[in-house]
Formats: C-alpha cells, sequence, structure tokens
C-alpha cells in the first residue's frame, strides 16, 4: 500500500499543476497585443462585422467562461489555426514533431552517454587530471551560450574542417528521403534499408545533437560525481570491500547502481533544459522541429504557434517529471516498499 | 602460545589540507586463537584505524607508513591486493557499527550474503542462496525466508546488526573484527548482540576483536582488553586485571568513570580532551591530562612492559613505582 | 596545503576583477568606444580583426568593438532589472505566504508551482511573445520565470522565524510582531538571497541573450550580446567568425565571472549550502 499511495498522491498532484499550467496559458494567449478579432477580421471589416466575430469567437464573455472554452478546445485538439500556413496548429505539430523528437534524443543520449561515465570517472578518480578537466568543462560549459557552442562547432568543423554538413536540415539535398514511417529520420531510413540516407541523416544529426548534448551535459556530471563520491565514503561500500569484494566490483557494481538511482531524478530536470535548447539549437542548425516553426511564425506575426509551443512544452515537462518520479520510485527499494 | 594475529608498531597516518594526522603511533598487541579480545578508547583514539588497517582498508588520504601486521605468519601489509582479497571477508572478516548504513541499501540481505559464498567458495546461485538462509537462522533471524527478501530499511537495527553478523560470519573465518556492533542499539538488544557474538565465537572457533569505547561491554564478553588513548596504546590485560588492578592512569580514568551500582562514589570525569594528533608532541600523548605526569613523559614514549602475568603498560609512573629507575 | 584555497580565491578574484571590466566598459561605453556604434563604413565591411577594427566589422561596416561594448550596457542592464524586479516581488510573496499562512500561502504556493511547471527559457519565450518585442517586456519576462525561486526561499525563512516568534511570544506579551518578524528574518535571508541573485545574474544574461538570438525582445537597432551573434550565425559557414566569436565570448566571461563569484560567495556566507567540492 505504501508504494501505491506515493503513486497515487503522485498522479494527483499533476491534476492541480496542469491546471496551473493552462491559466498561464490562456492568459498569456489573452495577453496578445491587439484584438484577434480585428486580425481575423481582416483590414477592411467593419466595425459590426469585427463583433459579429467577436462574438462567435466568444470574446465578449466573462474570462472563466473564456477559460472554460480554452480548455475545452485543448481537450479536443483545437490548439488555433497557423496564420502562416493556414493549417491547424494541431497538425503542423504533428508534422513537425518528429524532428525534435529525434534531436531530443540525440542529445539525450550525448548528454548520458558522455556525462554519466565523464561524472563516475571524476568521483572514482578524484583530483586526477580528468576530474579536474571534467570540472572545468563543467563550470565553464554552464556559462556558454548553447546557440554560440553551436556555431563554433559549425566554423570549426563545417567550414575548417569539412566533416560536418551545412545546417540546411536534415538531410543532404541530393539523398532521397526514407518512407516516413516514425518521422526520426534515421530510424526510418535504418528500417527502410536506405544506407545512404542513414548515413546522411546521421551526419547531420552529428552537430545538433553535440550542441544541445554538451549544453545539458554540466547538470548530470556534476550530480553523477557527487553522488558518487558521497557513495564511496559510505558505509556499505567500506563493508563490502571488507568482505572482501575486489574494488572495481565494489565501485562498479555496488556503488555505481546506488549513485543512479537518485540521477534519475536529475533528468527531469535535463529535460526542461532541453527543450529550452531545443529552441535555440533547431535555429542555428535550420532543424525543421517545433521550436523552428514556432519561432519562425513568430516573426512572420504568427503569435499562436508560439503559445500552442510554450503549453505543449509545459505539459511534457510535468508528465516527464511525473514518469521520472515513478521511475525514481520503483527503482529505489526503499521507496517501492514502505 | 603464538597469535594468531599479530600486529607490531603499526602506524598510520592521514595526509589533510590542515597537516599530517598521526592517528596510530606504533600500535603492537596480538589476538589469539578463539579469544575475545577488547579494544577499548575514546572517540578519536585510533581503534577504528586499527581495525581498519588490520584488513589494510586504509585508503588516502590515509596511509599505514609502518610497522607489520602478522598473520598465519605472513605479513598482511605486504602481501599483494589479489591476495588481500583473499583474506577479507574469508580468514578476517568485519563487522561495522552503524548496522543500517553498513548494507547495501538497494540489495536484499539475503543476496549481500549470498554473493560471499559465490565469491569465497565459488558456490552456485541456489546453493548460495540457501546456504545465506542457513546463515541467518544461525544469528537467530526468525522466518529466514522471508527476511532473506527484504531490504535493509526493513529491518529493525538489532535484525540489520545480525545480518551484519551473518555477513562475516559466512565463510567460517578464523578472526572477527567487530567495530562498535553494539553502538546505536538498544540495550537490550545490545546485550543480545554481545551474546550472540561470544556464543558464535566459542562455537565457530574464532577469534574477536571487539572494539567498543563502552567499558561495560568489555567487562561483559572480553577475555583480555588493549586500552587505546590518542593512538598509542596504553595498557594491555586480561580483563579481570584490568578492572581490579588498572595501572596505567588513564585506565584507572577510564574505570573510574564508569557509574557502579555496588559503590556510592562519586563519578569523575576525565579532564581535558584527546589531544590533537595533528603534529603531536613526542612522548606520551596522555602526559597533558595525567595526574602523575613527569618530566621525561613529554620527552619520550614510555615502552610497554610487562607488569604481571598477562598484564602490560606503557607509563613511567608505573615505573617509577616498581622501582625501575627512569631516566 | 592552503593553496586550495588561496586558487579559490585567486579565481573568485580574477572572476571580480573581469566582472569590473565589463561593467567599467558598459558605464563608460560612449567614452570606451573608438568608434560610434552605428557609424557604418561600407568600405570596411566585413573585414576581420585589424588594427583599426579590433574585433573587425559587420556588413555594414560597423566597428564591433564599440557595439560589444555598447551592447554590455543592455545586457547588463536588463539583467539588473530582471533580478531585482524578481528579488523584490519574489521576497515580498515570499514573506506574505510565510506570515499570513491559510489559503494566502496556498494560492501562493500553487501559482509559484505552476509557473515552475514551465521550463524557464521556454516560458520567458512565452511571455515576451505576449508582451512585444521591448526591452521592458524582456526585464518582465526573466523576472517572471525568476520569482519562483525568491519566493520558495522568503517563505522559508518566514515559516523558520514564525516559529520562533510563537515561542518569543510565549515569554514577552507579543507586541509588533512584524518588527521581531523583520529583526529576525532579515539576518537569515541575506546570504542566501545575495548568493542566489549573483547566480541568477548569470541565468539572465543568458536567457535574454538566447531570446534576443531566436528574434525575441532586444529588437535592432539596440544592439545586445545575443542578437550580435545571431546577426554573425549567417556569416559563420563562409569563414567570418568574428562576428560571432566576441559576442559569445563576451556572454561567457560575465556569465562565468558571476557563477564563480556566487559559487564563491555561497562557500563564505552560508556554508549550510556547500556542495561536495
Amino acid at each position: 500500500m505504501g508504494f501505491g499511495g506515493y503513486v497515487v498522491r503522485r498522479l494527483l498532484l499533476v491534476v492541480p499543476t496542469l491546471i496551473g499550467v493552462t491559466i498561464i496559458s490562456f492568459a498569456l494567449t489573452h495577453l496578445l497585443p491587439g484584438n484577434p478579432a480585428l486580425v481575423k477580421a481582416g483590414p477592411l471589416a467593419t466595425p459590426e462585422v469585427v463583433q459579429e466575430i467577436e462574438r462567435s469567437m466568444g470574446l465578449d464573455r466573462p474570462l472563466p467562461v473564456q477559460y472554460w472554452r480554452y480548455v475545452s478546445g485543448l481537450l479536443h485538439g483545437d490548439l488555433g489555426e497557423s496564420a502562416s500556413t493556414g493549417r491547424p496548429v494541431l497538425e503542423d505539430f504533428r508534422q513537425r514533431i518528429p524532428a525534435t523528437l529525434e534531436l531530443t534524443l540525440a542529445s539525450l543520449l550525448v548528454a548520458v552517454g558522455i556525462g554519466v561515465p565523464l561524472g563516475v570517472l571524476s568521483a572514482v578518480h578524484r583530483d586526477s587530471v580528468l576530474d579536474h578537466v571534467s570540472r572545468v568543462l563543467g563550470v565553464g560549459g554552464v556559462a556558454m551560450p548553447s546557440f554560440w557552442t553551436g556555431l563554433l562547432l559549425l566554423y570549426v568543423f563545417f567550414y575548417l574542417l569539412g566533416v560536418a554538413p551545412p545546417p540546411l536540415g536534415r538531410l543532404a539535398a541530393d539523398v532521397t528521403p526514407p518512407p516516413r514511417l516514425t518521422g526520426l529520420t534515421v530510424l526510418d531510413a535504418a528500417l527502410a534499408g536506405h544506407g545512404g540516407a542513414l548515413l546522411s541523416a546521421l551526419h547531420h544529426l552529428m552537430l545538433p545533437a553535440l550542441t544541445l548534448g554538451f549544453a545539458v551535459m554540466a547538470p548530470l556530471t556534476r550530480m553523477v560525481r557527487a553522488t558518487m563520491l558521497e557513495i564511496l565514503e559510505s558505509d556499505y561500500v567500506k563493508a563490502a570491500w571488507a568482505a572482501g569484494l575486489p574494488r572495481r566490483r565494489v565501485v562498479y557494481g555496488d556503488a555505481l547502481r546506488n549513485a543512479l538511482i537518485p540521477v534519475i531524478t536529475v533528468l527531469g530536470v535535463i529535460f526542461g533544459f532541453l527543450m529550452a535548447g531545443n529552441v535555440v539549437v533547431e535555429m542555428v542548425y535550420a532543424w525543421p522541429g517545433l521550436g523552428h516553426y514556432a519561432v519562425t511564425a513568430l516573426v512572420t506575426k504568427d503569435p499562436g504557434p508560439i503559445q500552442s509551443f510554450v503549453l505543449f512544452v509545459a505539459v511534457m515537462y510535468v508528465f516527464v517529471n511525473l514518469a521520472v518520479d515513478l521511475l525514481y520510485g520503483l527503482a529505489d527499494p526503499r521507496i517501492r516498499l514502505r | 602460545m603464538t597469535a594468531l594475529l599479530s600486529v607490531r608498531d603499526l602506524s598510520v597516518q592521514f595526509v589533510t589540507d590542515d597537516g599530517v594526522v598521526e592517528a596510530l603511533d606504533t600500535v603492537s598487541f596480538d589476538v589469539r586463537a578463539g579469544e575475545i579480545l577488547g579494544v577499548v578508547g575514546e572517540s578519536g583514539s585510533g581503534k577504528s584505524v586499527t581495525a581498519l588497517a588490520m584488513l589494510r582498508l586504509i585508503r588516502p588520504p590515509g596511509h599505514i607508513v609502518g610497522g607489520a601486521v602478522r598473520f598465519d605468519g605472513v605479513d598482511l601489509l605486504t602481501v599483494s591486493e589479489e591476495q588481500m582479497r583473499a583474506v577479507r571477508g574469508r580468514s578476517i572478516s568485519m563487522v561495522f557499527q552503524s548496522p543500517r548504513t553498513a548494507l547495501n541499501p538497494v540489495l536484499t540481505v539475503g543476496r549481500q550474503i549470498a554473493r560471499l559464498f559465490a565469491l569465497h567458495q565459488r558456490a552456485s546461485a541456489p546453493e548460495a542462496w540457501r546456504r545465506a538462509l542457513e546463515m541467518l537462522a544461525l544469528v537467530g533471524i526468525a522466518d529466514p525466508e522471508r527476511r532473506a527478501r527484504q531490504y535493509a530499511h526493513q529491518l529493525s537495527g538489532g535484525m540489520c546488526q545480525r545480518v551484519m553478523i551473518a555477513m562475516a560470519l559466512a565463510t567460517a573465518p578464523r578472526l572477527l573484527i567487530a567495530d562498535e556492533p553494539t553502538t546505536g542499539l538498544d540495550v537490550s538488544i545490545a546485550a543480545q548482540v554481545l551474546e550472540l557474538l561470544r556464543d558464535l565465537g566459542r562455537r565457530t572457533g574464532a577469534a574477536i576483536v571487539l572494539i567498543t569505547h563502552d567499558l561495560a561491554v568489555v567487562a561483559e564478553v572480553c577475555d583480555r582488553v588493549t586500552v587505546m588513548h590518542a593512538g598509542q596504546l596504553v595498557e594491555m590485560a586480561d580483563v579481570r586485571t584490568l578492572f581490579a588492578r588498572p595501572l596505567h592512569p588513564y585506565t584507572q580514568a577510564l574505570v573510574r568513570s564508569i557509574p557502579r551500582i555496588d559503590q556510592d562514589v562519586t563519578l569523575e570525569p576525565i579532564p581535558g580532551t584527546v589531544p590533537s594528533m595533528l603534529a603531536p608532541p613526542p612522548g606520551c600523548r596522555y602526559a597533558d591530562r595525567c595526574p602523575r605526569v613527569l618530566d621525561v613523559c613529554r620527552r619520550a614514549r614510555p615502552a610497554l612492559l610487562g607488569a604481571g602475568p598477562e598484564h602490560e603498560v606503557a607509563c613511567y609512573a608505573v615505573e617509577q613505582d616498581v622501582g625501575v629507575t627512569v631516566r | 596545503m592552503h593553496w586550495r584555497r588561496l586558487t579559490a580565491n585567486r579565481l573568485s578574484f580574477a572572476s571580480l576583477c573581469a566582472l569590473l571590466v565589463v561593467v567599467a566598459a558598459a558605464l563608460l561605453a560612449p567614452w570606451v568606444a573608438p568608434y560610434d556604434p552605428d557609424e557604418t563604413d561600407a568600405a570596411a565591411a566585413l573585414s576581420s580583426v585589424s588594427l583599426h577594427h579590433l574585433l573587425g566589422t559587420d556588413l555594414y561596416g560597423r566597428d564591433q568593438l564599440s557595439r560589444l561594448v555598447h551592447a554590455a550596457r543592455v545586457d547588463l542592464l536588463v539583467a539588473l532589472s530582471a533580478t531585482a524586479m524578481a528579488l523584490g516581488l519574489g521576497s515580498t510573496l515570499g514573506a506574505l505566504a510565510g506570515y499570513r499562512g491559510g489559503w494566502v500561502d496556498q494560492l501562493l504556493m500553487r501559482a509559484v508551482d505552476a509557473v515552475m511547471a514551465f521550463p524557464a527559457f521556454i516560458l520567458a519565450m512565452g511571455v515576451t511573445a505576449a508582451l512585444g518585442n521591448s526591452t521592458a517586456n524582456v526585464v518582465a519576462a526573466i523576472a517572471i520565470t525568476h520569482v519562483p525561486i525568491y519566493t520558495r526561499l522568503i517563505r522559508g525563512e518566514m515559516l523558520k522565524v514564525r516559529e520562533m516568534e510563537y515561542a518569543e511570544a510565549a515569554r514577552t506579551v507579543g507586541n509588533r510582531p512584524r518588527q521581531i518578524v523583520l529583526v529576525h528574518l532579515f539576518p537569515n535571508c541575506v546570504p542566501p538571497l545575495v548568493v542566489q541573485a549573483t547566480l541568477a545574474m548569470g541565468f539572465a544574461i543568458l536567457t535574454v541573450a538566447a531570446l534576443s538570438f531566436i528574434g525575441l525582445g532586444i529588437q535592432p537597432p539596440q544592439s545586445e550580446w545575443g542578437q550580435m551573434t545571431a546577426e554573425g550565425a549567417g556569416y559563420v559557414v563562409s569563414g567570418e567568425w568574428w562576428l560571432v566569436l566576441f559576442p559569445g565570448l563576451a556572454i561567457m566571461a560575465t556569465v562565468l565571472a558571476f557563477n564563480l563569484i556566487g559559487d564563491t560567495l555561497r562557500d563564505v556566507l552560508d556554508p549550510r549550502m556547500r556542495g561536495v567540492r
């Protein structure tokens, strides 16, 4: 009953948070300068027509009613329309999500794949050259704006070394895209057996994933290192060693296993940074994802997509944190069995 | 009688930001087969460091800087790490204080015992599990099948300590080092744990080094006692002699500070605190707190000399009493 | 063995110096800058680092060093205003929540939770997009995302103080509880507030730079480091590196300085917050 209670309590917390998120999102959409009815009506509309449109959009109703309409709209998947593409925002989202997902997953892979081992090795070989270098990178990395990292990487690897492709999208212009199954170009190319497309997709994914992965790596590495150090000082590590277990097994088995559990909680925070970084990195590399879509829409005076994007990210963030908390509860027997 | 384990001139240092801490200063004692040897002293006296050093568990910034730990005729301080690993947990094992934190929180207790069998005796998984259950029953844990599948946080402090003892005795070691096994436990639970240790020691023939700051524990179960102060060994005797006729001023003060139910004596706390072992002065480290301090005490360390059968003490004042010329 | 402490101090000393240089450059921009930042010079367009133009020029021949120095004003001003606003508003709300308790506290805490449910940068994007692209709106957007931290901090301290207050009231006839609260509250709050605010300056600069980079917030002709980087972004692929390197370097150096100083302050002022070294 203990863990069940934990799950229920955690699930219940989601509801007020989501309500709060929709309220803020509603406030943001209603803060938009100008009268949306005017925009919809067009410059030649008469005041009566504008009023008519206002009524049909429900703009003359009291705020709570408008909020209710907004939320019910959301629940039906109505995220408004994009003035620039002319399509429902939801549809545009559906088309763009895979690109963002691909970038996010690849960056997560980079961040975890490099960040976690780096943190572990830093802790195990404390005060070594590796440790100092990783700490310097950590402190420095946090201060580097991700767009700058991306541009510098582009300069070095594209302009100077020529090993990276130009920042024009997910595939080289002369490569036929694979049939769209998941929308993740790398996966689709692999599934379809298109070697050329697979290589091109990976080639194009390389720099963006490195940029974003590096941008979010620092907090992860720092936390892994701190947790690992704490655990290496703990009594049970000493006891395991005293019982004759080889040091390597104690460190990379017992200690690491314990250290990875609190690291799960950091993943939730990392996701927030990833989403924020996504927007910037997509702009740097012209990566056709959600962030790119929302920002370019804004530049063309189309305000809908960006607010929908903000809401979408927040909702995702809430659920990712929920998943992280539940995962943590499962992984730690102290929570699972109490 | 040849000793099971013999510690000679063991010295340990810790390198800190503020300087070098001399945690152990040429400590020497023997552990005999089958006996229960108590190591007693205030916190900071180096008791735990001695235990860790015996199993070569001292890690930087700590270093064993001198001495020998002879076990089975071999100096453990000179063997390879691999050979040392074969000794740890098998011939010599250790029980730590604060039992709950000494158990891995994410492994079942059964697994933690079982894997020792797999490690030291190459037992198969089901065989190791079966023997783990046996050990749990041996240390007096009811319903071992259920308990083995539980985690440390689901067991009481006393039960955790029993699990620790089970882990330590799993491979029938010849020497068990118990570092403050009863600290933090209820008095009644502590008594049970001590009883268990003594009982198992007798049954398996293992010698036990019992480290504690509590003289009552020592009086209860130990055969012989060594007294430590600030990293130096000051007195060693069999338990009765130590309590009846303590010779070293520090031991005397310790004994005097025990509340006694049969006498109406004022409790006398020992003045001062354990001196800092950061660049300590030469000579006896009890000098500043000692009521019988002599000039020579501050200049040179007194040697551990015999003062009777099963009684050794390192003190110039005691030498003087007996008529040995003190330089 | 004291060298480790000295190095730490040397590092933060260096950071402080670096920061002072940046602030000085910003304050004295009109006098320090070798050129007028808006002055164009078609002949010198897109020229690299040289004696005439220490940091090169852009498409219009504008001197990058001058622009950089003027942009420092904007970045620092935005960061300072946003942090000050957030500090003021957040502390007030936190004190209110902690002092009043009850439904006021609940409401404020739910609001704080809702704000924190958004990744900070994403929310800043949303607010700036909603309010419109202006410096003031960017300041407001960043401030909003920072308010929750201070609110929670002050509320925590306030709750602690309230407990003490009850104890005191039990002894004395409790008059002027507000006085007691303020006397006890401030000393405890100042250290963590100072540390947070210093670190927040770094975040604020990164946020305004990123917002401007993607086109939100600071608009030309005002120059800002992120915006300058955006202007130079298109030229990286053709090898004009100086347009991107220097503004980004300025951002990194300033943020790094704030972070290092903040970390040192944390070690000095609030040992409880000290992490593992």
